[in-house]
């Protein structure tokens, strides 16, 4: 009977082979796929464990800590809750979801959890993660947050020379505490930064770039003198200025400061769509800005077709250029995007990277990592810049943005008052207002856009809310 | 040295273990190193060393590898259970000393084990008749669809298969023993094929049967697989006719796939055997969710684990993210947390103590005693095959301890049993003719 003995012996040892073979394929082989597995809740329970480090504000506010929950994990309270909400967003790790900053910031929040603890796992102390200090502004986002009031609507801020996000404040907001954030505040659109996702009609703010295409092609300069009569036909259609007032042969200058539309969409067709375009993708449009926030809660700033639905390839022929020119046929920007024009021309034609992360600091307050402002693309010659600046003060001078003036401060900006009317509000209007100050050394860019208003101008609601933020601002480090 | 020395030598690495082990609980529940730990090491070694000294009385020539690998088994199983849950480990540890007494009784009473023989009809009877008691009314009771054990609350759960494999190996021993010339040279061939006589070849028929009733009973495919390849095994020993495998593994697996795709609660264990994943079999009652959360456990142990006492078992909300660790699951925490190696050495230690079955096996110099050995070997690694092919997905899982590692009373106590019946043959077959 030996020899069957010795046989199934080996038959054994085969089975055996068997069950290390596929004990390897779970372990080894096919584990990241089955660690990545959305039925797989181990990723997010290790998630729990991890104490997360802070997130503040540029003074040192927290805006974001970890409080003990049940044993051994974690769990996020915010002590600001809606006033930074989206900025900072949420992470609830026990459902894997998480937005903002605690989403983009997420590496450095559970700092390096190197491959060796694993191995040493039961002696290595649980893992804790990095602080996170933005450069976002408490005193100036709770004047944006008082400015606004209940409207809806959005608030950003940035520092031209750096990129740095001083505010970024957008109503309807939402408490970021507890289990389901966003639940209820009322509104179903809530959980949505209007500063990088909103789609407004940029309206007039938008003749800001249309100047610098203008401008910086050289076809024209800020006295090129042009016929303001109206209306004129556009692409086939009549275009009017505000009131249909026929304002005759003026300046570049006080085409912007008194937003006249129809010297602007001339501009716009003569610099032609292929330079537009051009200008354009130098200010970002047509892209996601690089701003260090998760790209799916960032939108991108370009005109849609209202025949498809969908976005005008760039540089398309269908695009009608002239409307395009005044903030119109179908162009839809984010807030952000109008703030980082109004930083590019501030900063000497200049656009810097806009970031909320300032530094890093970990446990042991060691500074681990710090963001260098960094140059995203040079828009303009510095001379355009100069141009334009002198144009945009203009108008806060003497022109449609007079009711932001703040005495003892050269500001420079540009109204805003898009049309869009539905059969209810007849009136409705989407206001805007983008500036820069001081307008000698720009210290502030900022994009504030109010969703809706019932006739109200860029001037009369959108401005009023810059200056309060611009006070705080400009009123700091003085 | 001698075969008892080497014994206890082989002991010390067993109560190493088992301190080490408590000291990493220890340090990783409170960050501190209790004394405990050395009480638990020096109680075990105690306990080792009490049954030591009996073999040594009992049973000097047997072989001396086979208690330490089953020492170093138990106590890396009641440390993994005490990670999991202390009350068990303590429960475990009782019904270990409880095996022990039983593993000292079937030597005193069994001294000469070829006395079984006498009994093999009742032996047959009472395992086969025991095996129905899940089903039973009141005392059956489930788990994850099979009926695997009786439970008289308060008092105790027992598994009837754990103690039924037994009995089946002592009675096909014995009854091969008597059949075997027959089932060879009675049998007629047909195309080149022999095929053994009906009437000798009747009651391995009938295990057949009774594999395909457990299966479609009890809905237990471990333990019909676990039987009915033990028999097969003892079936080859004996007769060395591989056709008679071949026609035995062909009309298993015909059985295994009509039930498979005929009986709706074995299909439906077949398809959360072949697609755990499936997020609508994942979230089903009784559904791939045990399954697939052991694939995920393994995944997240790796090469090397993540350390002991590091594995995640239960949800934040309380609920189970592995059911059944300390028993059916308890593999796929030993990988999750000492990853591949970890989980392979554990294999090896298995396989070792089968090796020393079979030694035993090639050692025996008479039939009844070989096939004794050769069953009991046999159905041992078999019980190991089908566990841990169920946790990782090599057979459908069914709810078979993992011997002298799993929480389990009845499996603790059969197989010391079954150890006990082994260091019998083993010392029979190395005394001096």
């Amino acid at each position: 009977m030996s020899g069957p003995i010795v046989r199934l012996f080996g038959v054994i040892v085969l089975l055996f082979a068997l069950l290390v073979f596929f004990t390897s394929r779970w372990t080894v082989f096919e584990a990241s796929s089955l660690n990545d597995n959305p039925l797989n809740v181990r990723t997010l329970l290790d998630e729990l464990q991890i104490k997360r480090g802070q997130i503040l504000a540029a003074d040192g506010t927290v805006l974001a800590k970890s409080v003990p929950a049940s044993e051994n994990t974690w769990s996020r309270t915010y002590p600001n809750g809606p006033l930074f909400a989206h900025a900072v967003g949420y992470s609830i790790a026990a459902k894997g979801e998480a937005s903002g900053l605690e989403q983009s910031a997420a590496p450095q929040l559970r700092g390096v959890q190197t491959g060796l603890s694993s191995i040493f796992g039961q002696l290595s102390p649980r893992p804790v993660g990095d602080d996170v200090y933005t450069t976002l502004d408490t005193k100036a986002q709770r004047a944006a947050q008082l400015a606004l009031g209940g409207e809806a609507g959005s608030v950003v801020a940035m520092d031209p020379s750096t990129g740095a996000i001083k505010v970024m404040y957008a109503n309807p907001t939402f408490d970021n505490n507890g289990p389901d954030p966003g639940q209820n505040c009322g509104a179903k659109d809530c959980l949505v930064n209007r500063v990088t996702q909103g789609q407004y009609a940029p309206g007039s703010t938008f003749k800001i770039v249309t100047a610098v295409a203008g401008i910086d092609s050289g076809l024209y300069t800020e006295n090129s003198v042009i016929n303001g009569n109206s209306p004129i036909t556009v692409s086939g259609v009549p275009l009017n200025n505000d009131g249909d007032q026929s304002w005759g042969p003026q300046t570049l200058t006080t085409a912007m400061t008194y937003s006249i539309n129809t010297i602007f969409a001339q501009v716009a067709e003569h610099v032609g769509r292929a330079t537009m375009t051009e200008y354009m993708k130098r200010f970002g449009f047509y892209s996601k800005p690089p701003l260090d926030y998760p790209s799916d809660q960032i939108a991108v700033s370009q005109p849609w077709s209202s025949v498809t639905g969908k976005p005008f390839p760039p540089g398309s022929p269908d695009e009608d250029i002239g409307r395009i020119g005044i903030g119109e046929g179908g162009l839809l920007v984010t807030p952000l995007q109008m703030a980082m024009v109004a930083s590019a021309v501030a900063d000497n034609g200049t656009l810097m990277t806009p970031h909320l992360i300032s530094h890093v600091v970990n446990q042991d307050g060691q500074t681990v990592s710090t963001t260098n402002p960094s140059v995203e693309s040079q828009v303009m010659k510095p001379s355009t810049a100069q141009a334009v600046t002198r144009m945009m003060e203009k108008v806060v001078e003497e022109g449609t943005g007079i009711t932001v003036q703040i005495p003892g401060v050269t500001i420079a900006g540009k109204t805003g008052t898009p049309q869009i009317p539905t059969p209810a509000e007849p009136q409705r209007t989407q206001p805007a207002f983008v500036a820069f100050a001081p307008a000698d050394h720009p210290k502030v860019a900022i994009a504030v856009m109010i969703d809706q208003s019932d006739g109200g101008y860029g001037a009369t609601v959108a401005a009023p809310v810059a200056k309060a933020v611009l006070r705080v601002l400009l009123s700091e480090g003085q | 040295m001698r075969a008892r020395n080497r014994e206890l030598v082989g002991l010390v690495p067993a109560s190493l273990l088992v301190t080490a082990g408590f000291a990493g609980v220890f340090i990783q529940r409170q960050n501190a190193l209790s004394n405990i730990s050395l009480t638990y090491g020096a109680l075990f070694l105690g306990l080792c060393i009490a049954a030591h000294v009996f073999i040594r009385i009992t049973l000097p020539r047997a072989d001396p590898y086979m208690f330490p690998l089953v020492a170093v088994l138990a106590s890396f199983g009641l440390v993994m259970i005490y990670r999991i849950n202390p009350t068990l480990a303590r429960q475990q540890a009782q019904w270990f000393v409880l095996g022990l007494i039983l593993f000292a009784g079937t030597i005193l009473l069994f001294r000469d084990y070829r006395k079984l023989e006498q009994y093999r009809y009742i032996i047959v009877i009472v395992s086969l008749g025991i095996l129905i008691l899940p089903r039973l009314p009141g005392i059956g009771y489930a788990a994850n669809g099979a009926y695997l054990g009786v439970r008289i609350p308060g008092v105790f759960v027992f598994q009837p298969a754990e103690v039924s494999k037994i009995g089946l190996v002592i009675f096909l021993a014995s009854y091969l023993r008597d059949t075997r010339q027959v089932l060879v040279q009675g049998g007629r061939r047909f195309l080149g094929i022999t095929l053994p006589p009906l009437k000798q070849f009747g009651p391995v028929v009938i295990i057949w049967g009774l594999a395909m009733a457990i299966l479609v009973v009890l809905s237990d495919t471990g333990t019909s697989i676990m039987f009915y390849g033990g028999l097969l095994a003892m079936l080859y020993v004996a007769t060395n006719r591989v056709s008679f495998v071949v026609i035995g593994l062909i009309a298993a697996g015909i059985g295994f796939y009509y039930l498979g795709t005929h009986i709706p609660h074995i299909h439906a264990r077949v398809e959360t055997w072949l697609h755990p994943l499936n997020p609508t079999l994942y979230h089903a009652p009784l559904g791939s969710y045990q399954v697939a959360n052991a694939m995920f456990a393994q995944a997240a142990g790796g090469l090397f684990g993540q350390g002991f006492g590091r594995a995640a078992l239960t949800l934040p909300s309380g609920g189970s993210l592995l059911p059944a660790p300390q028993t059916d699951m308890i593999y796929a925490v030993i990988t999750d947390e000492l990853g591949l190696f970890g989980a392979v050495a554990v294999l090896l230690t298995y396989l070792l103590f089968v090796a020393r079955g079979f030694k035993t096996a090639m050692l025996a110099r008479d039939s009844f005693s070989k096939l004794l050995a050769v069953g009991l070997s046999a159905m041992f690694a078999l019980q190991v095959f089908v566990i841990v092919g169920g946790v990782t997905r090599v057979i459908p899982l069914t709810g078979v301890t993992l011997p002298f590692i799993s929480y389990g009373g009845s499996s603790i106590v059969a197989n010391l049993v079954l150890v006990a019946l082994l260091l019998l043959v083993s010392d029979r077959a190395r005394r001096p003719a």
